[in-house]
């Protein structure tokens, strides 16, 4: 899950990791009223889950409120990378002096969490991976003995060279460290870490991605979820327990099994259609699901075809046709649909299918062409 | 023969009295499986069927022996049930459970490590040798006693692959889930070591998915170590970057973990990616036939096509010349090398010497 660079920053905060002043402003009135409040040059930041809002400006320096409420209104609503700007961060502008780099990330070939610093911060940090590889350092931390005090040192001495600054960046990344295990963060990243005129060492931005598996237990990081940041098929999705991402084909899918659901829509680029989502079922075999996945996809107007994949192993292909005919029974769609069951009680399935005359095909590459096919692709 | 588990198998079901749990100790008992006992704490002296439930997993493998546990208690437990496993002596862990937090995996996966267990999973179908034992929760009906292994990050896609190899006449010797989670307890390698070990096993069929780099890692290791044929297959080249494919591994961050990543560097170590799983077999079949000619067809099979890989072939056949020979398929192999490669070029680049078995140690 991700949540915003003004909820990552309360999490710092809480953490005492130093950031700048900042609130959130909905409307370009609320903007004005903080800017007018902290009575000095600010940023106006959007709030989106996505990177490089600055180069698609949304993030603007205001000299004063005035000028911080013109931004407000220029910013919000603004589309960044196919999302709306709905909430702007108005946070106090610093004197930068120098600004580096500090990410924690699960490195999943060592099993192991990894802190990168560079003194090349406050820009993309991949691209600086890829041109300059030398100037980003890492270091892979033993998950039981954790982070130890003079690595953290270390690290900062790669980013500062006067002691009060390195000291200070130091009990930063410590804090951060502890920030990446208390929230099950797959990544907390501060880019850029600036020092300012007055010698200060300050976390500029804040990001931090949560892993979904640790959320049950993170329940103030669970109630910040944006709902209105995210796609709305996609909430409706989680809310009935299915994996579900949105793409931009024509082409429904219906799949049991994440693996299986990717390669069904990788079968449909294969043979020249476009998938409409991702979407697993998983491995229940509540016929509600069934509805609920069916829902989801004719509520997308692209979708020209529904294509249903099920290979039932524990999973039994006759209460995924109970669940398909009680779809269409609800939902009456307008659109062609094929359907494959295979494995568990199919025989009795393909009955219960005949019953409302859907279409079976008996190979995952036959329905995958099948569904192709009347969808009408050229 | 089979890897990780055999007929000697004796299986402890931790969580048995759940839903799960009880469906599945009945599923691997009716399959053969040997399943001694199960655990829930407070549940002790009850049954399951007729497997006897235990308070703790200590008193379970005092009193049944078992060298094996399977665990289907819900995510907040799942952790506490692996060092209990392990504390217990258990030395094979299947963790099916789905949703078990990347960060206790990161910890508890020195610990299997220190006190020699193989964990599988989490959030994994488990592992099944057919005619042998199951542990998990795959469907024995799909499978079928032969020499192919099987290894996967999947589930129902898994079943998908040993299914089109059973309707081939196509058999395993074991087939492995090892789970679609970020933080996994055995990877491809390790089941690809022990495939390479597994005299029984002749050739190896890798599913793979994108996120992280555990298969370019087992492209690095087939080129050093594995002399088995291997067919291989991604899923998620259609996925779009950022974006959770249902699995908590199953994610393209930070531009890798792509799919065309994983297929370039294992096309790159001469191993075939089908592009449907219905294609397996085939090519299977192929990189086998290929296999049991001397190594000098082979190589004029390919000849002028890739030097390098025909180079390293050369070399190891002339380390271990294969003794057998089977001039009858020569005929047709070359021909469907032929065809073959006109698809997919990498196809016939595959290392085509037989008999060179270096089994790989660590």
């Amino acid at each position: 899950m991700k949540i915003h660079e003004y909820q990552a920053k309360e999490i710092f905060a809480g953490a005492r990791i130093p950031v700048p002043d900042g609130e959130i402003a909905t409307n370009p009135t609320e903007a004005y009223e903080i800017a007018e409040r902290y009575n000095r040059p600010v940023m106006v930041k959007s709030q989106v889950h996505v990177g490089g809002r600055g180069k698609a400006g949304g993030i603007k320096y205001a000299e004063n409120a005035e000028a911080a409420k013109v931004l407000a209104q220029k910013i919000l609503g603004m589309d960044i990378k196919g999302l709306e700007v709905k909430k702007v961060l108005v946070t106090s502008a610093e004197d930068i002096i120098s600004e580096s780099y500090v990410g924690i990330i699960l490195d999943r070939a060592t099993k192991k969490p990894v802190i990168m610093v560079s003194p090349a911060g406050g820009v993309d940090i991949e691209e600086v991976a890829a041109k300059t590889p030398e100037k980003i350092f890492k270091l892979y931390i033993d998950p039981v003995l954790g982070l130890k005090a003079y690595q953290a040192r270390n690290l900062a001495y790669k980013l500062y060279r006067d002691i009060g600054q390195v000291r200070k960046a130091a009990d930063i990344i410590m804090k951060l460290y502890d920030v990446f295990w208390n929230t099950d963060a797959s990544l907390v990243e501060i880019n850029p870490l600036i020092t300012n005129t007055g010698g200060e060492v300050l976390a500029l931005d804040a990001k931090i991605n949560i892993d979904d598996n640790g959320l049950y237990r993170q329940p103030v990081i669970a109630a910040m979820r944006d709902l209105d940041a995210e796609d709305p098929a996609e909430v409706e999705a989680r809310e009935g327990d299915l994996s579900f991402v949105k793409l931009d084909g024509n082409i429904g899918c219906i799949v049991n099994g994440a693996g299986l659901a990717m390669a069904t829509m990788d079968l449909v680029k294969r043979y020249g259609g476009e998938p409409a989502n991702f979407l697993d079922i998983g491995g229940s075999s509540n016929p509600q699901k069934v509805v609920t996945a069916m829902k989801i996809i004719l509520s997308d107007p692209k979708v020209r075809a529904i294509l249903i994949n099920i290979f039932g192993g524990i999973t039994r292909c006759d209460d995924v046709a109970n669940g398909i005919v009680a779809a269409f029974k609800q939902l009456n769609p307008t659109v062609p649909i094929v359907v494959r069951l295979t494995g568990t009680n199919e025989e009795e399935a393909h009955k219960i299918l005949k019953s409302v005359n859907l279409p079976a095909a008996d190979t995952l590459d036959d329905v995958v062409k099948k569904a192709i096919e009347l969808a009408g692709v050229e | 023969m089979s890897v990780f588990i055999n007929k000697k198998t004796k299986v402890i079901v931790q969580g048995i009295t759940g839903r799960d749990g009880s469906f599945h100790a009945q599923q691997m008992k009716d399959y053969g499986t040997s399943v001694v006992g199960g655990v829930t704490p407070g549940k002790g002296g009850t049954t399951v069927g007729t497997i006897p439930v235990f308070n703790t997993m200590e008193e379970a493998v005092t009193k049944t022996k078992a060298n094996t546990s399977v665990i289907y208690v819900p995510p907040a437990f799942a952790v506490d049930a692996i060092y209990e496993a392990v504390d217990a002596g258990i030395k094979t862990i299947v963790c099916v459970t789905e949703g078990v937090p990347a960060n206790d995996m990161m910890k508890v996966y020195p610990y299997i490590k220190k006190h020699g267990v193989r964990m599988i999973g989490p959030n994994c179908p488990g592992i099944i040798s057919p005619g042998e034992s199951k542990v998990g929760i795959m469907p024995g009906m799909i499978v079928k006693k032969g020499n192919i292994g099987v290894v996967s990050r999947s589930g129902t896609l898994t079943y998908e692959a040993i299914w089109a190899l059973t309707m081939e006449g196509m058999g395993q010797t074991t087939c492995i889930g090892i789970g679609g989670d970020q933080v996994i307890g055995t990877n491809f390698i390790d089941c690809l070591e022990a495939f390479q070990a597994d005299p029984a096993t002749k050739a190896i069929v890798m599913i793979g998915e994108i996120g992280g780099t555990d298969e370019e890692e087992a492209a690095a290791f087939i080129k050093k170590k594995v002399t088995k044929p291997v067919v291989a297959f991604i899923a998620g080249q259609t996925a779009p970057p950022g974006k959770r494919m249902g699995h908590a591994g199953a994610i393209i961050s930070g531009g890798t973990g792509t799919a065309a990543e994983k297929i370039t560097a294992l096309n790159k170590v001469g191993i075939p990616v089908a592009g449907s799983p219905t294609e397996i077999p085939g090519l299977l079949k192929d990189l086998m036939k290929k296999k049991k000619t001397p190594a000098k067809k082979a190589k004029k099979a390919t000849a002028g096509k890739k030097p390098a890989a025909k180079k390293t072939r050369a070399k190891k056949a002339t380390k271990k010349p294969s003794g057998k020979t089977a001039k009858k398929t020569v005929v047709t192999r070359v021909t469907k090398l032929k065809k073959a490669a006109k698809k997919k070029p990498t196809k016939a680049k595959a290392k085509g010497n037989a008999g060179t078995r270096k089994p790989g140690k660590k």
